[in-house]
């Protein structure tokens, strides 16, 4: 059984692995018994999304280094840059491009089989900055084979409008809750609780606007109005199967609701395919629906309808699905000096959007009767990973 | 309320007689398959973090979105 643990997780080879085969091959079959702290890594990527008129490009960084025994720090570095002529802006504005910066730091503390964590990250657009501060402890218990794992965060957002020195604050709370368990030799599964809370007087996108009929062939726009508090809650459930030839599959299924009278489902199934020493094939399919707000319209009959008024293609009832597919060549295995190992790696995803209660406006036509809209996206990314 | 006080102290038997026999059922030396790196729910978290704001940008639904642990229940 030993030698049969060590040939597969020879294979395997990440230092998670190799930490749990080491500890192992020393305590005498207590593999994974004592918690450990996340792999010393460094990612570089670039990242497209592409769908709907909108081109967001970018690098997305992060390095993770462990100091002594019970210390692992790392700080990200994400960028987005945007450049917009989606239906939103066609309607009621003109393109725009812009940037957001988001960079963040943070700690893991190990003590025992106790990990605690602390972040700050930081977001800047010309017109939205947020600050948000991340709390989490986790503990395995059960022999190793339970993590509970407890969360909270707290967001500071600062919404303004170009041309507009008027800006407004969100704050924003969010409480997790996670729970790991081991159910076989193959199967492990994840369910994971969270709240979110929002106030501020700008919870909607500041550039969206509702359309109200003026006549029975014309519209016009005006603000949307948002209520200055919603409660989200979200459930989900994840397993992951090791397949007898070396090959895994998972699901994951999460519920969703909020206090806008949103309700939201995914599903989503994967496979992952090694072959060989170096190569690692993954492919998975993902199903989104959800309905819309209590207070959407595609079309309010007049101009100040009602208390509440969103016309924003997130808040209406929609589905997606998503095929995508990625693949990771594994190199340099022990002769790269410092480093480790390394792996390049390539992913697609193409992202279907099907609206239900929100029409293209651009196309013309009687108001409430154009083609409702969808369209189609193509997220790549394409990245290095270092570990050392 | 006889019947109900016997069904609850079968109940009660049942369970403390369940509970104190639960043991950790894969032992850390079967753990090598979890600790896999195929069976991490986070592979590669710069991937996921990015996957999960893509959505998050364009669905209404937000949270419970993973990375509190998994793999081989060491980390």
């Amino acid at each position: 059984m030993v030698l049969k643990a060590a040939k597969v997780v020879d294979v395997a080879v990440t230092r998670t692995a190799r930490h749990c085969l080491a500890v192992g091959l020393l305590l005498l079959n207590t593999v994974c018994q004592a918690a450990i702290l996340p792999e010393d890594r460094a990612d570089a990527m670039y990242h497209s999304y592409d769908g709907g008129g909108i081109e967001i490009t970018g690098p997305s960084i992060l390095v993770r280094k462990q100091i002594g025994d019970s210390f692992s720090v790392y700080g990200t570095h994400y960028v987005d840059t945007i450049s917009s002529a989606s239906i939103d802006v066609i309607a009621t504005a003109s393109p725009y491009a812009e940037e957001r910066t988001e960079n963040s730091i943070g700690v893991d503390y190990l003590r025992d089989k106790v990990t605690m964590s602390l972040a700050y990250t930081n977001s800047e657009e010309n017109d939205f900055h947020a600050k948000s501060l991340h709390l989490g402890v986790s503990q395995e218990i059960f022999g190793g084979m339970t993590t509970v794992s407890l969360g909270y965060s707290r967001g500071w957002d600062d919404v303004g409008t170009l041309g507009n020195p008027e800006t407004f604050d969100t704050d924003r709370h969010n409480y997790r809750l996670g729970l790991s368990q081991v159910l076989t030799k193959d199967l492990i599964m994840e369910i994971g609780l969270e709240t979110i809370t929002d106030e501020g007087e700008r919870l909607n996108n500041p550039y969206r606007q509702v359309r109200y009929l003026t006549s029975a062939t014309t519209f016009d726009f005006q603000d949307e109005v948002y209520p200055n508090t919603r409660t989200s809650n979200a459930v989900s459930l994840r397993a992951k199967y090791f397949l007898p030839y070396r090959a895994a599959l998972h699901g994951e299924y999460r519920w969703f609701d909020d206090t806008w009278g949103i309700t939201a489902q995914n599903f989503e199934i994967g496979y992952t395919q090694p072959l060989k020493d170096n190569w690692t094939f993954d492919v998975k399919v993902r199903s989104y629906k959800q309905n819309e707000a209590d207070f959407y319209s595609d079309l309010f009959p007049f101009q100040d309808a009602q208390n509440f008024l969103a016309r924003d293609k997130e808040m209406s009832s929609f589905s997606t699905l998503t095929v995508g597919a990625g693949v990771s060549y594994e190199f340099g295995k022990g002769n790269l000096g410092f480093i480790d190992k390394g792996s390049l790696n390539f992913s697609i995803n193409h992202i279907e959007f099907e609206y239900d209660n929100f029409r293209d406006v651009t196309a013309g036509g009687t108001p409430g009767s154009e083609p409702l809209y969808r369209f189609d996206a193509d997220v790549v990314q394409f990245f290095i990973s270092l570990w050392y | 309320m006889r019947h109900s006080v016997i069904f609850m102290l079968v109940v009660i038997a049942l369970i403390g007689s369940g509970c104190s026999k639960i043991e950790p059922w894969v032992k850390p030396y079967e753990r090598d398959r979890l600790a896999d790196p195929i069976m991490s729910f986070s592979r590669d978290p710069v991937s996921s973090s990015y996957l999960h704001h893509v959505y998050q940008a364009r669905e209404a639904a937000r949270g419970a979105e993973g990375g509190q642990g998994g793999g081989c229940g060491c980390n």
